[in-house]
């Protein structure tokens, strides 16, 4: 029996060197103090029970024991506050270069993307010893991407990209379980991550393939009809999209923003307040919430960024409905295709 | 003093003064809305006891066999509730607050004693309306509500479970109000503020607390109702909202709540820690100052619960850092309690027992505390079992201790009668240990990464599961036997005297049980609390 209790999870990525010292600073903490009282406890107890100590010693209190046993565990903590918060901050922003996995979670599911196209569901599959940085997104309540063996956990809210990041150190395969508690089968909702040579890991990329998710991203930018407008010619009505990831966007009541994966998000669901829009443009681009689903939105997203490297030169053979009209009364939001 | 009016009770008291079932509901004594909240509580407790037992054996085996996962989660949901807001809120203030403080503080009753009697039917209104969304089907959303999933997703009595609790808010805002006016305006001659007894600092200090962050819950509950039934766009997103806002509002009161259960606690430990050691507190103004930073502090650290909920790295850094702050005071005070003993006359009674244990248990429950405002720990800890084990470490071996020291402590003094000494320390023992095996190995399966609210889990956590549910078998039987052995000494126990500890409190400068106005004629004061060297005559009786 005792052979199958486990007392320390596996070690399978870097932020297990950086979190397990300290938690085991925290635990000899925790030892030292609670030992002591116990002890010091159980001495006074024994040392000064009724029987042989009945006359109780009166004694005020002392500023300087005070002042000892206040800022000495003050220190202490103050310690452990800044080991803490560096080991936090080494979670924040992905690596340069990072591989670059999407994900969307919904009850009660996981569903990941590679870059090339493979879609998993409650599999991620990665290489190991190369920093992965994974975007996730709910389709509905909020949910917790954590991975034990990588100290790695992460809330999945709707409507918001975050980033999760760590690097995977041996190859295996390791729980993923949802964190946060999310109705009926939250404790269904767990999967493996597989950590995987490189060599295998292409291996397996290559097995899959169903183009990748920016070329599933370029046909949904013809089909929503996001073409008429977004384009690089004369004709265009829209900000050309080339280039717009992560860069600065300027308003017409002077403030900006970063374009990141929530900016561009937000700005294709909609609504967009008046006074945000892009400098230089008719307010003219329809609402399309409740029209794009998750996993499309991450393949539009990826058609964007990867138009840092093709400036937008696609030809658009795709026909631009009610062309004339729209000329007539920029205010019309144009036909909007259904998916 | 009048004639006695029963032949064989000597003496009239505020319990046989009269007997009717309406001279009970209709009570404004202090002391009988204590006892008639005790009775509440009670009954509360074993309900989200037998929804405890059911987690617990459900979780023996790894698929979780015993029970559907909608009804785990039910259970788990109801369990949170239940505890929280109808029994560890009131447990301390509401029945022991209510029947010591206007004595301690040399009162005839409270300030307003028919809002103390409002305050308990809103409790009995509120604590009904849960059971009745525990009847017709329960509530799967876990105590904390969490959007959008209790607004939109959830499909079970989300709105009548809401309406229970903001009925038990109200009645602990009453109580709190209560309290402030009472320890303000109705001190004896001579009771100045430093010499008031620890346990009315401490609760003063959960009094401001109950006022100042209950509404806030009411309102984010509210909040969550509104959306529910009106489907007014405020947590969730696909209407509007933000569903982030919803855990701020949620903790700005729930993590000062946590104090709400633990302060008056406190209060306790320091009355059975002097009494039992015959000795004044070591450090009086620090551990009466330590309530008061903790209540102030408390309100700053909520975001110490939403590490990885999507907070700026900035803030997740001040919420850290105020954790540790509040961290301090707490320590200060186990280190006064410990000074507390040194060179005492200490006995061993079983209140002194439950004294020990809090110490013991509330020190590995805040130690623990320190993980968890780790920044860079929380992240892997958050959101598994470690959380479960910290957060019972406080309330069950923090609070539910000192409830229980607490009830052994004043029972000669509500009932007039001693309780078994020897079963007593019994189930102090059974209890101390049932709950560190129950809840010790949790601390272990969240390190390797149990999530918690798991209806089933992966097999490698099965054996400390086991360990966990073996221990929660033995902690019931130690729940059970003062339920016994308390009613028994109702009729059968030896009867007390009006002061068997020789305590130097003011609560106990009367007969046991006191009459219905505490006190014969209205005490002075011209003493510090805990003047035990001026006493010799407060002979320890019992």
């Amino acid at each position: 029996m005792w052979t199958d209790l486990p007392l320390w999870p596996a070690r399978a990525a870097n932020f297990a060197d950086k979190v397990d010292p300290l938690y085991l600073f925290l635990v000899a903490v925790t030892i030292f103090f609670s030992v002591g009282i116990f002890l010091t406890i159980t001495v006074f107890a024994i040392k000064y029970r009724r029987s042989v100590h009945p006359k109780a010693e009166q004694i005020e209190g002392s500023l300087a024991v005070e002042a000892t046993w206040s800022i000495i565990p003050l220190g202490i903590a103050l310690f452990i506050f800044v080991w803490s918060a560096s080991v936090y901050f080494s979670y924040g922003a992905p690596p340069k270069n990072s591989l670059r996995i999407y994900g969307t979670a919904k009850q009660w599911m996981w569903k990941f993307q590679q870059p090339d196209g493979q879609r998993e569901i409650n599999e991620l599959h990665v290489p190991v010893d190369r920093d992965v940085a994974v975007t996730l997104i709910s389709q509905d309540v909020i949910h917790s991407f954590f991975v034990p063996a990588f100290r790695v956990k992460m809330d999945v809210l709707p409507n918001r990209y975050r980033t999760v990041w760590f690097r995977p150190t041996r190859p295996g395969t390791y729980h993923l379980f949802c964190a946060e508690y999310c109705g009926t089968s939250h404790a269904g909702m767990i999967g493996w991550v597989v950590v995987m040579e490189p060599p295998d890991y292409e291996a397996w990329l290559a097995s899959g393939g169903e183009g990748s998710l920016a070329s599933s991203g370029e046909k949904l930018f013809r089909h929503f009809g996001c073409i008429s407008c977004h384009r690089s010619d004369k004709g265009a009505r829209g900000p050309d999209l080339a280039s717009l990831y992560g860069r600065e966007i300027h308003f017409q009541d002077g403030t900006t923003a970063i374009a990141d994966e929530n900016y561009i998000r937000d700005r294709i669901l909609g609504p967009r307040p008046p006074n945000r829009q892009v400098a230089g443009w008719q307010p003219i681009m329809p609402v399309f919430r409740g029209q794009v689903n998750e996993d499309q939105m991450l393949e539009l997203i990826a058609y964007v960024k990867s138009l840092q490297q093709n400036p937008l030169n696609v030809n658009p053979n795709a026909p631009i409905p009610d062309e004339e009209q729209r000329k007539r009364n920029p205010q019309v939001a144009p036909q909007v295709i259904q998916p | 003093m009048s004639a006695p009016s029963v032949a064989i009770e000597p003496r009239e008291h505020y319990l046989n003064v009269d007997y009717g079932i309406r001279s009970w509901l209709l009570t404004t004594d202090h002391k009988r809305i204590g006892v008639l909240y005790m009775i509440s509580i009670t009954v509360m407790f074993f309900i989200g006891g037998i929804f405890a037992t059911l987690i617990r054996l459900n979780l023996m085996t790894p698929a979780g066999d015993l029970v559907s996962a909608d009804t785990y989660n039910k259970l788990f949901t109801m369990h949170g509730i239940v505890m929280v807001f109808f029994f560890l809120i009131p447990s301390v203030p509401a029945v022991i607050g209510n029947f010591v403080l206007p004595m301690m503080v040399g009162a005839r009753d409270m300030a307003f004693p028919r809002i103390n009697l409002l305050s308990w039917y809103l409790f009995v209104i509120g604590a009904a309306i849960t059971l009745y969304s525990i009847v017709v089907g329960g509530v799967d959303t876990g105590w904390t509500f969490y959007t959008p999933f209790s607004t939109t997703y959830s499909n079970t009595y989300v709105f009548s479970s809401i309406v229970g609790i903001l009925f038990s808010g109200f009645s602990s805002i009453f109580t709190g109000l209560n309290f402030i006016a009472t320890i303000h305006k109705l001190r004896a001659p001579g009771l100045t503020w430093r010499r008031m007894q620890l346990f009315l600092w401490s609760n003063y200090a959960t009094a401001v607390i109950m006022v100042l962050g209950t509404p806030v819950v009411a309102i984010a509950l509210i909040l969550v109702a509104v959306e529910r039934v009106w489907h007014i766009g405020i947590f969730n997103p696909a209407l509007g909202g933000d569903p982030v806002l919803f855990q701020h509002l949620f903790w700005f009161y729930s993590h000062p709540a946590v104090y709400i259960m633990v302060l008056p606690a406190m209060g306790v430990i320091s009355e059975v820690v002097t009494t039992f050691s015959r000795k004044r507190v070591f450090g009086y103004e620090f551990v009466a100052a330590a309530s008061i930073a903790i209540a102030v502090f408390g309100f700053l650290v909520w975001g110490h619960h939403m590490f990885v909920a999507g907070i700026s790295i900035y803030s997740a850094l001040v919420f850290s850092v105020m954790s540790y702050l509040v961290a301090i005071p707490s320590a200060v005070k186990v280190f006064n309690w410990t000074a507390t003993l040194y060179k005492g006359a200490i006995s061993y009674r079983t209140p002194m027992l439950y004294a020990f244990g809090f110490i013991g248990l509330f020190t590995i429950g805040g130690l623990t505390g320190l993980f968890l405002a780790a920044l860079g720990v929380d992240i892997h800890v958050t959101d598994t079992y470690f959380v479960v084990a910290h957060f019972h470490y406080i309330m069950v071996g923090g609070t539910v201790m000192a409830y229980l020291g607490a009830i052994h402590y004043w029972w000669p003094k509500m009932f007039g009668r001693m309780y078994p000494e020897g079963w007593a320390k019994l189930s102090a023992g059974i209890i101390f240990i049932g709950f560190n095996v129950t809840f010790f190995p949790q601390f272990l399966l969240g390190y390797l990464g149990m999530p918690r609210r798991y209806h089933a889990y992966a097999p490698e956590f099965q054996v400390l599961n086991v360990m966990s549910t073996a221990g929660a078998s033995i902690l019931a039987v130690g729940y059970l036997l003062p339920l016994i052995y308390l009613i028994w000494s109702l009729r059968y126990g030896e009867i007390a005297p009006a002061n068997p500890w020789g305590s130097t409190g003011l609560e106990w400068q009367t007969t046991s049980p006191p009459p219905t106005h505490n006190f014969e004629e209205t005490p002075t004061v011209t003493e510090e609390a805990y003047s035990y060297d001026k006493h010799p005559e407060m002979e320890f009786v019992a």
